[in-house]
């Protein structure tokens, strides 16, 4: 009934992550991710996620090094330059600053609202999920509702009545895209949870004396990870082009700060005549969502399948 | 000795390959059956119900299936092409398989599914088509066929569901039926009213019966002869009457590690696996 | 069955039992009235096919299903509503699908720790370690998942992990009617070595009347709910049974007449 692997290679890490005996338990949850990853990486698109998301990080990372030009520096003289003009990669912008500087400095911020969003919405919606359909009667009701309530309004819409009523800036901004983030996890979370409840393996755990709480941070959020996980990449292309919504219409990054959304918006004047002003930042937008979405869909096929069977 | 078997097997081979490696369910397999009932009794991983698909050519990718030679009536049904072989599926030779609730489709009313397996293999009227498949519905033994025609499959009992599907498979009137654990998720004594329909069905029709189970008891009790299958092998091949005269020692292991009624209360001897027997 | 009545409660005492599930405004009673005793170190069936309510019997008596009328007591004192911790060290169960009653995320070695956490034993370690050994699995099982072992191996799993707590009571709903019949007879004889070894009671459920008799001295048959016989194994094998039904199940196990 295993179906593990024969031992690859020579080398000792290589060993150690196909031995069907782990001896501890970071071993085994190494070995799986192992194979887990090796499935991954079989789907070349799911390839092609992973190299846009990596070259995210490292832009992001690294942007001091890899930019041409202070991102605010300015030089009317030279405004609204093509692409290729003076070493200008992409042009320069309508105050003379280089657009390529600009991006990979406002890879950034898009990180910055990615990692940020990634960390507090989906774990403050698997909270509320888990406790709901665990707990059932007028917690899970009461919960329901509040996530209703949420849920009802369109995302942006919220979010910009957040920022209206907080102020503009981009941490007011990241915080209200989490708030309006929640509620589909929530949501998720709790569908898995009710499924996860009538599980043998939860009766044992009560049997056992195991307390509610040792029950869902133990037993049940495990098993809506994996849900989660493919939730929240799928809806990272949705919370950048929100924060690039936000950015867009002021109520976001403020300016001179580099935000792909608030680019787009300076850059719209000139669209018909100038457009690499507009366009830049919006492919970039459009690379980092189609490396979410390809991700995210790939994680499903790996992760799902697994997760029925098992 | 006896006229051309039904069913020729030789050298059936059923192998998986994935990702993770080649997986061989069925290793070599050979065996011929008459109009007469052929037990094929194995654990899990014995690769009895792979053998089962693959004589109807049911093993689809990444699964591969090969034989020297899978004869039916005389015809190689390897060298059938899908169109063919759908005009021998369900017509010619039919499978019943283990769980009503999975194999009906819980959407459609019992009577159109049975009527619409009729309808494709042969041309006839609805009218035609309905009293053919109530007057299936009275032989298996259901009291009230106008009721279970219009019924859902999910309003049905396991016995009766099952007792519908093998209507529904034997209104073709088939020579040969595949049963893949017809009884084993019914109760106990619903088991032994399906067995005795099946049973008489066989007898009246002269059909050929394969019988796929893992109780060997059940099957050496039902059928003619008994096939063992051990980790994707025949290791043992013979009449059922003669059961306990097995001779090699998985069979004997399995005969002996069965608790029965009024039995002995001392350990229950353990079957201790040989890797030669594979 | 009968006999000189003892000073000592029984182990188990279930009477007039009856539970009873709400689903929407349907009523369905599961089990109606039943009513039996189990002696301290003595193994007890109930034997019924699907829908007998015997599976429910023994979640009412962990206090997994709803009780709506009747009582269960445990040495002869009520047992406390939800149950507690102590309750958990005195009755154990195992379940009977290998594959849902361990958690697919967790190794071998957590659902062995975790009882063991709960009930801040001390030495955790050499009981993880002594509770494989003492179910026949090796060592090198220690930190593999759920889905790399097979079904009997998944079950030693179980029954080692009610065992390390240390119960007195074991709860055995069909442990192994989906196991092949070679592996069952490796826990079934599993199960019977441990019982001596422990002193421990059993109530066994389980539609084969056949694992019944050679695991139990006395049995109850159950259909649709309902208490139909109470037997010894002498007289299931005598087959001096009063009710139609048991005798039908005990033809029933004999395999088909042709």
């Amino acid at each position: 009934m295993s179906d593990v692997p024969a031992p690859s290679g020579a080398g000792g890490l290589s060993a150690w992550l196909t031995t069907d005996t782990p001896r501890s338990r970071f071993q085994a949850r190494a070995i799986n991710l192992w194979f887990a990853w090796r499935s991954l990486v079989r789907n070349p698109l799911a390839v092609i996620g992973l190299l846009i998301i990596a070259a995210l990080i490292l832009m992001a990372v690294f942007a001091p090094l890899i930019a041409t030009d202070p991102p605010n520096q300015q030089d009317l003289a030279n405004r609204l330059m093509p692409p290729g003009f003076q070493g200008h990669l992409l042009g320069t912008d309508e105050l003379g600053r280089d657009i390529w500087s600009r991006i990979v400095f406002g890879s950034r911020v898009t990180l910055q609202v990615v990692a940020l969003v990634a960390v507090t919405a989906p774990v403050f919606g698997l909270i509320v999920g888990t406790v709901a359909g665990t707990l059932g009667g007028w917690t899970d009701r009461v919960l329901m509702r509040i996530t209703d309530i949420f849920l009802a309004f369109p995302r942006l819409i919220l979010a910009l009545a957040f920022v209206a009523a907080l102020g503009p800036g981009i941490v007011n901004a990241i915080f209200a895209i989490a708030l309006t983030a929640w509620p589909p996890y929530a949501r998720v979370a709790r569908a898995e949870t009710l499924t996860v409840r009538r599980a043998d393996y939860i009766a044992a755990a009560r049997l056992q004396g195991a307390g509610t709480l040792r029950i869902i941070t133990g037993h049940i959020m495990p098993m809506c990870l994996s849900s989660l996980i493919i939730r929240v990449t799928l809806d990272m292309a949705g919370i950048i082009l929100t924060a690039a919504g936000l950015g867009f219409l002021g109520l976001g990054a403020q300016p001179p700060l580099a935000e792909w959304g608030a680019m787009i918006s300076t850059g719209r004047q000139f669209l018909l005549s100038q457009w690499w002003v507009a366009t830049m930042p919006g492919l970039a937008i459009l690379a980092v969502s189609l490396g979410f979405n390809l991700l995210g869909d790939s994680l499903r096929d790996v992760l799902d399948p697994r997760g029925a069977q098992r | 000795m006896s006229p051309a078997p039904l069913l020729d097997v030789e050298n059936l081979r059923v192998r998986f390959e994935t990702n993770r490696g080649v997986t061989e369910a069925v290793r070599g397999v050979s065996f011929t059956v008459g109009r007469e009932r052929v037990g094929i009794v194995g654990e899990s991983g014995s690769g009895k119900s792979m053998t089962g698909r693959a004589i109807l050519r049911l093993v689809r990718p990444p699964g591969i299936a090969v034989a020297d030679r899978l004869a039916f009536d005389g015809t190689e049904l390897q060298s059938l092409s899908e169109r063919q072989m759908r005009t021998v599926r369900g017509r010619r030779i039919a499978m019943v398989m283990q769980d009503p609730k999975y194999s009906l489709n819980p959407v459609m009313r019992v009577g159109r599914q049975m009527t619409e397996a009729l309808k494709v293999h042969e041309r006839i009227a609805t009218r035609e088509a309905r009293s053919r498949a109530l007057e299936m519905l009275a032989d298996v033994q259901i009291r009230d066929p106008e009721r279970v025609f219009s019924a859902y499959p999910h309003e049905l009992s396991g016995g009766m569901g099952q007792r519908v599907m093998i209507a529904m498979m034997l209104i073709p009137r088939p020579d040969l039926l595949i049963a893949d654990e017809p009884t084993s998720a019914l109760d106990v004594t619903v088991q032994l009213e399906v067995l005795r329909i099946l049973d008489d069905l066989v007898k009246d029709r002269g059909m050929g019966l394969i019988f796929i189970s893992h109780d060997l008891r059940l099957v050496s009790t039902f059928c003619d002869r008994v096939l063992v299958m051990y980790l994707g092998r025949i290791v043992e091949e013979i009449d059922a009457a003669r059961l306990h005269e097995a001779t090699h020692p998985y069979t004997r292991g399995l005969l002996n590690c069965l608790p029965e009624v009024g039995g002995s209360r001392a350990p229950l001897p353990v079957l201790h696996r040989d890797a030669a027997w594979a | 069955m009968s006999g000189v009545a003892s000073t000592a409660p029984a182990k188990i005492a279930v009477s007039d039992l009856s539970v009873t599930f709400a689903q929407g405004r349907r009523r369905v009673a599961a089990v109606k009235s039943v009513s039996f005793a189990v002696e301290p170190l003595e193994s007890f069936g109930l034997v019924g096919e699907s829908g007998s309510g015997k599976s429910t019997v023994l979640r009412a008596i962990c206090g997994l299903a709803p009780v709506s009328g009747g009582d269960i007591r445990i040495d002869g004192q009520a047992i406390p509503q939800p149950r507690d911790k102590a309750f958990a060290r005195r009755v154990q169960m195992v379940f009977q699908d290998p594959y849902g009653s361990l958690h697919p995320r967790h190794t071998i070695d957590r659902v062995l720790s975790e009882p063991l956490a709960i009930h801040r034993f001390s030495d955790r370690e050499d009981r993880v370690v002594q509770a494989l050994k003492d179910v026949g699995l090796d060592a090198r099982f220690r930190f593999r998942l759920p889905h790399q072992l097979s079904g009997g191996q998944r079950q030693r799993v179980a029954i080692a992990r009610a065992l390390i707590v240390e119960p007195e009571i074991l709860l055995l709903d069909e442990p192994t009617s989906a196991l092949d019949a070679s592996i069952q007879a490796e826990v079934l004889n599993l199960l019977t070595r441990l019982r001596e070894e422990r002193s421990l009671t059993f109530i066994m459920v389980s539609h084969d009347l056949a694992v019944i008799d050679h695991m139990c001295e006395r049995l109850l048959v159950m259909r649709g709910g309902e208490a139909v016989e109470a037997l010894d194994r002498a007289s299931l094998a005598d087959r001096q049974v009063r009710s139609d039904y048991t005798r039908d199940l005990l033809t029933a196990s004999e395999g088909y007449k042709r």
